[in-house]
């Protein structure tokens, strides 16, 4: 083969990825997988039947508006309406995407240029680094610091430095990406946390692209805060979330950015040239689903308060079962992953030849060795980071009770050779 | 912000002639011969097909395989390594994307650098020129053209020789075909797509193949796909849909099928963009395959019973279209139709579109004033040559016959000046 059919600049690099890497070894039906995060709790019914339903209306098996299902932007706009405060155009403030991921790629490519600097807090959703060189952008890291005294032992030990925060702004910073709930962590940023990255937005005339996908799982004690409801925010930040994360149907990849229309337009453009549309069956199901649950917000019938409190039941078991292997968790005050320090295993992997960050190993040798797959913290973290964070792996604990079981089995005989 | 917001890549291509004119025929409730997407529904087993996935357990509705639902690039291989005589190796050859709109996105953003060309043969489905545009390529047209004026055939279109060899130069990276032709319905021959590859052969291009209507052909026309010439398989990028295959265009399952060292490229891309596909889609469209390599050939195949149905529906709107004075183009495949405006006057008293071409306007005052929505077919050429293929407007014969009945009340109104 030639050398002309080589890949485009544009990907250059960009083609290993921790998931293609991990969800392979981690299909072996014997292994008890807490890594790629996805539940394998079954959805709420109503929502498989409005698919099922849906499909079988001739016209819902054929295009619709390309930016977003009628009676979908139409769902969102009141339920995001209601929950911020204000009134959302569903058909200029929002576009329905490919998942989460999908609203991130239109995000990038519409908003973020060659030479724009774009500020990525870590441990990161690792797609961000490749989605924002991809668009010709500079990726500039600044980790989340375990505090030193005062230990909680949850997520929220976890924060940003103020000053180590403001030094990464300058006159070609594009965009700050955010994650609350994050992923990997668990975090919830506080409004005090979301109003100093709002009032450096400000000061520097930056966006915000808020990852809100875990926005409805918040434990006990907490509070979602939307960037976007703050002062001056609304018309700098694009917000997204997603369908297989709030419903449980991380299949059906439907996810939605919310935004000004100056912002959201260019969005459009993105999809009106990359995909064009999203499935339509899939579409009015989800949309089904946030008119039967816009009604009950609030109550403890919505799944938004149900689910939840149904995962902080794993969350803590989870916690528990780890505490006692000998593993140190940080208590998520969100999403549906938990960040284990295994230091004080003292596992010796020095056997293992390659060479790769302690996590890495960690999760090979566990996988291999205990059936148990996690994913390795430093996947979520740029190089000079790593090795502040190769003593993390990331389980996920939206599993059914069998799952947790198997789980607890292994981390029970955990100290037993 | 006080400076640019928005990123270049997205310039110039914000303009999309079905988001406007999709919009204006759902304005003014026309009767919709527009937009290409069947207005009945998709055959039972299909319809079926999804309904078993979607009630098919938990993991028809989490994350499957990112490249590929595992069943359908299983069955995209077993069934294409049939049609093709080339073994495809599901796992290595096969990407399945959100329509074959994203295929199509994936292909120009892996291969196509700035300043490389990629020569896109004229009429051409809009998205291969602000594709293109967006990676920022450099498009160079080639236009099909009657060899015979006022000829009724797609057949009869062609591509010079001379010309289209004159457009491959050091820097041309792909040439971008479509057969079945979207608007014009012209069906490549095995000696045009022969003349494609030797250029492709000589120049070392690649070949980019939207085949989404490849079940569609009449009159005895076969549909014949590029790869399966000899030193094509590793240049060639084929594109199908499950949309046009199954009638069900709002289910966004599309795909790619190519050698493994192209495909390599298209995952990193992917990957980086939606990273999966639906999973209950992706089965039911597995599903749907597996029936039809069975039933290949045979009477109960749908890849037999839709062109056979459409057929008859591209004969209804001719003639319907012949009655009251328009001529159309016999296509010799898809399900679209262009038909000559010229001999139509009309005084479209509407200043809003006096700046746009003549298609366009006639559009629009056929949409507006009659009630039938069309599409203006210069969207389908470069600037260059629009002019000069200003008078006709395309129409989608994949309807109900009691739609293509609805159009042809309002033409014969119109036409009997009423």
């Amino acid at each position: 083969m030639t050398s002309r059919h080589k890949n485009s600049k544009r990907i250059e690099g960009l083609d290993k990825n921790v998931w293609v890497a991990f969800t392979s070894v981690a299909a072996d039906p014997s292994i008890v997988n807490l890594g790629q995060g996805f539940p394998d709790i079954p959805p709420p019914s109503y929502v498989k039947e409005a698919l099922a339903e849906a499909s079988s209306v001739d016209r819902m098996n054929q295009y619709t508006r390309g930016f977003g299902h009628p009676s979908l932007v139409k769902a969102l706009s009141q339920v995001y309406g209601k929950v911020c405060g204000r009134q959302i155009d569903p058909f200029k403030e929002i576009l329905v995407t490919v998942g989460g991921y999908g609203s991130l790629f239109s995000t990038m490519q519409g908003l973020v240029d060659e030479g724009d600097e774009v500020i990525i807090i870590e441990p990161f959703f690792d797609c961000y680094v490749p989605m924002v060189r991809m668009a010709g952008g500079k990726p500039v890291l600044i980790p989340l610091r375990l505090k030193s005294g005062n230990k909680t032992g949850t997520s929220a030990d976890w924060f940003l430095d103020p000053e180590e925060l403001s030094s990464k702004f300058n006159s070609k910073t594009k965009a700050i990406i955010i994650n609350t709930p994050n992923n990997p962590i668990g975090k919830i940023f506080s409004r005090d946390e979301l109003q100093m990255i709002a009032d450096l937005c400000i000061k520097h005339d930056t966006l915000c692209f808020s990852d809100e996908v875990y926005e409805w799982l918040i434990y006990r004690g907490h509070q979602h805060v939307k960037i976007a409801t703050l002062p001056g925010m609304w018309d700098r930040t694009i917000t997204i979330g997603s369908a297989g994360k709030t419903f449980s149907v991380t299949g059906w990849k439907l996810g939605w950015s919310v935004g000004p229309e100056h912002l959201i337009k260019h969005l459009q453009t993105v999809m009106q040239n990359t995909m064009h549309s999203c499935p339509t069956p899939l579409q009015e199901a989800v949309a089904h689903g946030f008119q039967r649950n816009l009604e009950l917000m609030g109550q403890p019938e919505c799944y938004f308060s149900s689910l939840p409190e149904e995962l902080e039941l794993k969350r803590d078991r989870m916690a528990a079962i780890l505490q006692e292997a000998g593993m140190t968790p940080f208590i998520p005050e969100g999403g549906y992953f938990m960040l284990v320090d295994v230091t004080s295993l003292n596992q010796d992997l020095s056997h293992m030849e390659e060479d790769e960050a302690y996590d890495y190993k960690f999760v090979k040798w566990m996988i291999k060795e205990k059936k148990l797959a996690a994913i390795p913290v430093t996947a979520f973290v740029g190089e000079e980071s790593k090795k502040h964070f190769e003593k993390y792996i990331r389980l996920c604990f939206i599993k059914q009770d069998s799952t947790l079981d198997a789980a607890e089995a292994i981390l029970k005989n955990w100290r037993k050779v | 912000m006080s400076r640019r917001i928005h990123a270049r890549r997205t310039e110039g291509i914000d303009k999309n002639v079905w988001v406007e004119f999709t919009q204006l025929a759902a304005d003014y409730k026309a009767v919709n011969l527009g937009q290409g997407f069947p207005d009945f529904s998709p055959p039972k087993f299909v319809q079926e097909a999804f309904c078993d996935a979607v009630n098919g357990g938990a993991q028809m509705h989490q994350y499957t395989r990112a490249f590929g639902h595992p069943r359908l690039v299983q069955s995209l291989a077993t069934f294409f390594s049939r049609v093709t005589g080339h073994e495809i190796d599901p796992l290595e050859d096969v990407l399945v994307t959100v329509g074959a709109y994203q295929a199509l996105f994936c292909a120009f953003q892996a291969l196509i650098d700035e300043g490389d060309e990629v020569i896109i043969v004229e009429p051409f489905f809009d998205c291969y020129q602000t594709m293109v545009k967006m990676v920022g390529g450099k498009e160079v047209y080639v236009p099909l053209r009657p060899k015979v004026e006022g000829s009724l055939s797609s057949a009869d279109w062609t591509l010079s020789a001379e010309e289209l060899a004159s457009k491959f130069t050091p820097r041309t990276k792909a040439i971008v075909i479509n057969t079945p032709n979207n608007p014009l319905g012209k069906v490549y021959k095995t000696e045009e797509l022969q003349m494609i590859a030797d250029l492709c052969i000589k120049h070392d291009v690649l070949c980019i193949s939207d085949e989404v209507y490849e079940w569609l052909t009449y009159d005895g026309n076969k549909h014949v796909k590029i790869a399966s010439l000899p030193g094509m398989w590793e240049r060639t990028i084929t594109i199908g849909s499950g949309g046009k295959t199954f009638s069900a265009t709002g289910w966004k399952v599309g795909w790619v099928i190519s050698s493994g060292h192209i495909i390599k490229h298209m995952k990193t891309i992917f990957q980086n963009c939606v990273y999966h596909c639906p999973t209950a889609a992706q089965e039911a469209v597995a599903r749907a395959f597996e029936r039809e390599y069975e039933l290949f050939g045979s009477p109960e195949s749908y890849f037999q019973q839709l062109p056979a149905m459409l057929h008859h529906r591209r004969g209804k709107l001719a003639s319907c279209l012949q009655s009251v004075g328009l001529q159309p183009i016999m296509p010799e495949g898809g399900y679209f139709m262009i038909v000559d405006i010229s001999s139509v006057k009309v005084d479209f008293n509407d200043d809003s579109t006096k700046d746009e071409s003549y298609d366009y306007r006639f559009v629009k005052w056929l949409t507006k004033e009659k009630g039938l929505a069309t599409i203006p077919v210069s969207a389908f050429y470069s600037p260059e040559h629009a002019k000069e293929f200003d008078k006709y407007i395309r129409f989608c014969f994949v309807k109900e016959e009691a739609t293509l009945d609805a159009a042809e009340q309002i033409l014969r109104k119109w036409r009997q000046g009423k």
